[in-house]
């Protein structure tokens, strides 16, 4: 049991995702992609005649089922699976967000920035609403997302998604390095 | 009803992105400061199961449980690849996550993640909105 709530080595969690692949080609023929579920929900729920949302989005339900799916695992998984401790992160990555600003090292999300208390703060809204906002525009334009292009398009030898996959990660260099200590401080 | 075993599907990948921390916010941190191996561990290896599994499935022409033919459908380059790859980056290392942990984090009781996901939504909303005006 406590190899289950102990958190889960590279080695063991990086295969088991990267078999999300052929399991959903056996199982119905379906590519493993998450950001599209965002589009689905737009096409279900506010498709204004946007013509990018014109389309049968029924047909692609499968995606919502399996996001779905997600969220009951991350409630089964902290529910049942988990011994509450730290993220066990590198002391130079903690030392340097405690001096950029960050409090709070006790769970999965530092809660001095992701709360609803802080979602009326300058920081607060910048973090989730306009990094939310970002990740759902940038995946959409992009065409696809981490499970999309890193790990589906490049294991269909796709370099359209190599290309995509490494300019996620420059994106993310940029932020980390030049912009979020700024953003932290706000 | 046949689509009960995506999300059962679902349902085991999102316990392995709780489990291994990859829907932590220090663990991206982490990663894109390089100064831990794990997520790049889990990514690379996913990736190297994913090439070996789309091989084998080619190679031996392997057909789905229903006895259809697997067809992969090839990504085609257009520079949205390239302004929205980076422009999804600089979210990601802002919340920490990308699509697939937001609904695990969500799951997993930070309700306040549905403001993120409700925001990111907005985005692809906004996208298909300007699509047409946006270079590609």
């Amino acid at each position: 049991m406590d190899l289950i709530t102990q958190p889960w080595p590279w080695y063991v969690a990086g295969p088991l995702i990267g078999l999300v692949v052929p399991a959903l080609l056996i199982i119905g023929n379906k590519t493993f992609g998450i950001s599209s579920s965002l589009r689905h929900i737009c096409a279900a729920c506010i498709p204004a005649n946007i013509s990018f949302f014109k389309y049968d989005w029924k047909k692609e339900s499968w995606n919502l089922f399996f996001v779905a799916g997600i969220v009951l695992g991350g409630f089964i998984a902290a529910q049942f699976l988990s011994a509450n401790h730290q993220v066990k992160i590198n002391p130079q990555t903690h030392a340097l967000l405690q001096q950029q600003g960050v409090k709070d090292f006790n769970g999965l999300l530092p809660k001095d920035i992701f709360s609803f208390d802080e979602l009326l703060t300058l920081r607060g809204f910048v973090f989730m609403v306009i990094g939310g906002f970002l990740v759902g525009f940038g995946t959409r334009y992009a065409g696809g997302c981490t499970s999309g292009h890193a790990i589906m398009g490049i294991s269909n030898l796709q370099w359209p998604s190599l290309v995509a996959t490494c300019c996620f990660m420059a994106g993310g260099f940029i932020m980390t390095w030049f912009i979020l200590p700024y953003l932290l401080h706000l | 009803m046949r689509n009960i075993k995506y999300l059962f599907a679902g349902l085991l990948f999102g316990i392995v992105l709780v489990k291994s921390e990859v829907i932590s916010w220090f663990r991206i941190q982490e990663m894109f400061r390089l100064q831990s191996f794990h997520m790049y561990g889990i990514i690379g290896s996913a990736i190297i199961v994913g090439i070996i599994s789309v091989i084998i499935i080619k190679r031996f022409n392997i057909k789905t449980i229903s006895g259809e033919a697997i067809a992969i459908p090839d990504k085609k380059f257009n520079w949205g690849n390239v302004y929205g790859g980076l422009i999804f980056g600089l979210g990601w290392a802002i919340t920490g996550a990308c699509p697939g942990p937001l609904f695990a984090q969500i799951g997993s009781g930070f309700l306040v993640t549905l403001v993120t996901l409700l925001s990111a939504i907005l985005g692809t909303w906004i996208y298909g909105l300007l699509r047409e005006r946006l270079p590609h």
